[in-house]
């Protein structure tokens, strides 16, 4: 059960343009190359771990300091507040820079995870993989923090090669529903799913 | 008052790339700027119907008076553009809604809301005080939207600075004034008109002059002294730092509109040169990237025309002829066709620029001009006043408008006689082929309600206000 949520959301942050398949597209287009859209994707997917593991670390430390029941409250009001945050506000990730060196795609992979909360959303598994021991606790998070990743690399590699060699950018403006609000949702839900757990 | 934005589907006129831009329905409705020269009634925002089925086509349909006088509207541009789709800032789900008015004179920047009404209404205002106090400019002049918010260009500096000018920042959603953008900006004092290669993180800027130099008309010392604007400056758009000064030459005065090839992997674009000192020619130039450098070739000259002194305006009698004056250039979507307005001589040129170093012409249109007078075949044996100035292409490259006024103090020099009210529209096929006057197309005069008309925007996007990411 938790595995397979772990992978979902995976898979549903590879699906987001806006976590990185489409940027990796753009840069194959802009040179017409499908390598570097192959080389963009694990950079990508680095970034995007580095967020996820920072939080699972952040709970493991956190787990070890307070008590049982007062880690997955404070997770859980963080987590609602935080996509009450981002289902109100019309703010948007800004990031000036098309022409990045690989370093510099995952710093912005690492920042944009980190704007829209993606490692929030595991705190539900984070939390719970911590009521166990200690030490268990922090390498099972970032064990969680691998294969959630994993899953979003997957999904967003395909994704990236299908739209580069078939679909086209024009799918674009047919296909790309408005993520940003059922994240926002998704967030909220699993502030709610923690709390409820205590 | 500004209400959220927010749709489940990308806004319907955001286009990945130039090609599905290019394969946009037609605009139903334009907005033009029109301003008052005498500056006791307020400027305006009159809206067209550029639908052919539609019984108003081609009239006046939609007006919306501005709170102030004197403003002197010249450009603008819309809230948020295809751009919204770049993958490393993505908001698709933002609606194209507001236009981002300036006041060139005031240097007021009105905010105007066209959601289901034909004539915007006014939401925000700012005044030119907030402007000099958050950014330090005055004069605001070209609106894009772009990754870090609303750029905007001005001419001159603020609390009792003639400059620099250069490009305050508004933000995205509440337009307020952000600041000033540049943080090194090198060698650039004049400022004009700007913008980018967005995959390329480059940002470019023309010149012109500083208010003092402007406002009241052109100064003949000024401009046989070569002290207008001469230069291209380059710059990198992410760390905001001025990067390289192309100088065409100084005979060369006042390159004024840039428009970049819309296709992201390209690194070139053109801007038209007003006059050479030397022999009152235009021109145009390409800018393209010569290895690491930016370099500039003049593409095309058009020459000045003989003319008698008697029919020329005081300020060209001693010349003998009617310099061609391009104040306005605009490139196609698909970057095959550029458009030139030669505002003096009243002649709008065509060129094929497939290949941008060898520019084809195409087409040649007369109307108005400063000796030629020519008339509109829908309105025959009425000379016109003022020539073809801004000029505005529809997506599919199919439609081009042009309206007749310069710059206030500017027509009263060069048409001293009174440079009327018109906007015409022409018909071209990006072939190559058809290039005429739209007869049914043609407001002008009263139509205008005693205003000027500058330039036009198309609902929905045109030829000069979004930027592609993926090509």
């Amino acid at each position: 059960m938790t595995l397979t949520a772990v992978l979902l959301l995976g898979a549903f942050h590879g699906l987001n343009p806006a976590m990185g398949w489409l940027f990796a597209v753009a840069r194959g287009l802009q040179e017409r190359s499908r390598d570097r859209l192959l080389q963009s994707l694990p950079v990508i997917a680095a970034g995007h771990l580095g967020s996820v593991a920072l939080v699972a670390l952040v709970v493991g430390a956190t787990g070890s300091l307070i008590t049982g029941r007062a880690l997955p409250i404070v997770a859980g009001v963080v987590l609602v507040g935080f996509g009450l945050w981002r289902l109100l506000s019309s703010r948007h990730f800004r990031w000036v820079g098309m022409n990045l060196s690989l370093p510099q795609l995952a710093a912005w992979s690492f920042l944009m995870s980190s704007a829209h909360g993606a490692g929030l959303m595991l705190l539900p598994v984070f939390t719970a993989a911590h009521t166990g021991h200690a030490g268990h606790a922090m390498s099972g998070g970032l064990g969680v923090a691998a294969l959630h990743t994993l899953a979003m690399f997957v999904v967003a590699g395909v994704i990236a090669v299908i739209v580069y060699e078939v679909a086209g950018v024009t799918i674009l403006r047919r296909a790309w529903f408005n993520l940003d609000r059922m994240w926002a949702v998704a967030l909220v839900a699993a502030g709610v799913f923690t709390l409820v757990q205590t | 008052m500004l209400e959220p934005m927010s749709l489940w589907k990308p806004d319907p006129t955001f286009y990945p790339t130039p090609r599905d831009a290019a394969a946009a329905p037609a605009e139903k409705l334009a907005y033009v700027a029109a301003f008052d020269r005498s500056a006791s009634r307020p400027d305006a925002i009159a809206v067209l119907d550029t639908d052919p089925d539609s019984p108003a086509y081609g009239t006046v349909v939609g007006w919306t008076d501005l709170p102030f006088v004197g403003d002197e509207l010249h450009h603008f541009g819309w809230n948020a553009c295809s751009s919204a789709l770049c993958p490393n800032a993505p908001h698709p789900h933002v609606e194209r809604r507001y236009l981002i008015v300036p006041g060139l004179r005031s240097s007021r920047i009105y905010v105007l809301d066209t959601k289901d009404v034909v004539s915007p209404q006014v939401v925000k205002v700012i005044e030119g005080e907030e402007l000099a106090k958050r950014a330090g400019y005055s004069r605001p002049h070209t609106v894009h939207c772009g990754p870090e918010g609303l750029y905007v260009s001005a001419l001159g500096g603020a609390n009792g600075e003639d400059g620099p000018g250069g490009i305050a920042l508004l933000d995205h959603t509440t337009f307020e004034v952000l600041g000033q953008w540049e943080h090194d900006r090198g060698s650039q004092y004049l400022a004009y008109d700007f913008w980018w290669h967005i995959n390329h993180d480059v940002l470019v800027t023309s010149e012109w002059g500083t208010p003092s130099m402007v406002e009241d008309g052109v100064v003949g010392e000024l401009l046989l002294g070569r002290k207008y604007g001469h230069r291209l400056h380059f710059w990198d758009l992410r760390k905001r730092r001025h990067v390289q000064e192309v100088d065409l030459g100084d005979q060369y005065q006042m390159p004024l509109e840039l428009r970049p090839a819309h296709d992201p992997t390209k690194t070139y674009g053109f801007v038209g040169v007003v006059t050479s000192v030397e022999d009152l020619s235009a021109s145009i130039w390409v800018w393209h990237k010569d290895g690491k450098q930016w370099a500039v070739r003049k593409v095309v000259d058009i020459p000045a025309e003989p003319a008698p002194a008697e029919k020329l305006p005081p300020i060209l009698q001693p010349f003998g002829a009617v310099p061609p004056l391009v104040t306005d250039i605009d490139l196609s979507v698909d970057d095959s066709t550029l458009y030139v307005s030669c505002w003096g001589t009243g002649e709008l040129k065509r060129f094929d620029v497939t290949d941008p170093f060898n520019p084809v012409e195409t087409g040649s249109l007369r109307i108005g001009g400063i000796v030629g007078r020519a008339e509109h075949p829908a309105a025959p044996g009425v000379p016109l006043a003022g020539g073809p100035q801004m000029v505005e292409v529809s997506r599919d490259g199919r439609r081009v408008y042009v309206s007749n006024s310069l710059y206030g103090s500017w027509d009263d020099q060069f048409y001293p006689d009174g440079v009327g009210a018109w906007l015409a529209k022409i018909d071209s096929d990006p072939a190559g082929g058809t290039f005429s006057f739209d007869e049914r197309f043609f407001p002008n005069g009263d139509d205008f309600r005693g205003l000027r008309p500058h330039q036009t925007r198309l609902q929905g996007g045109d030829a000069s206000s979004d930027s592609y990411c993926f090509p």
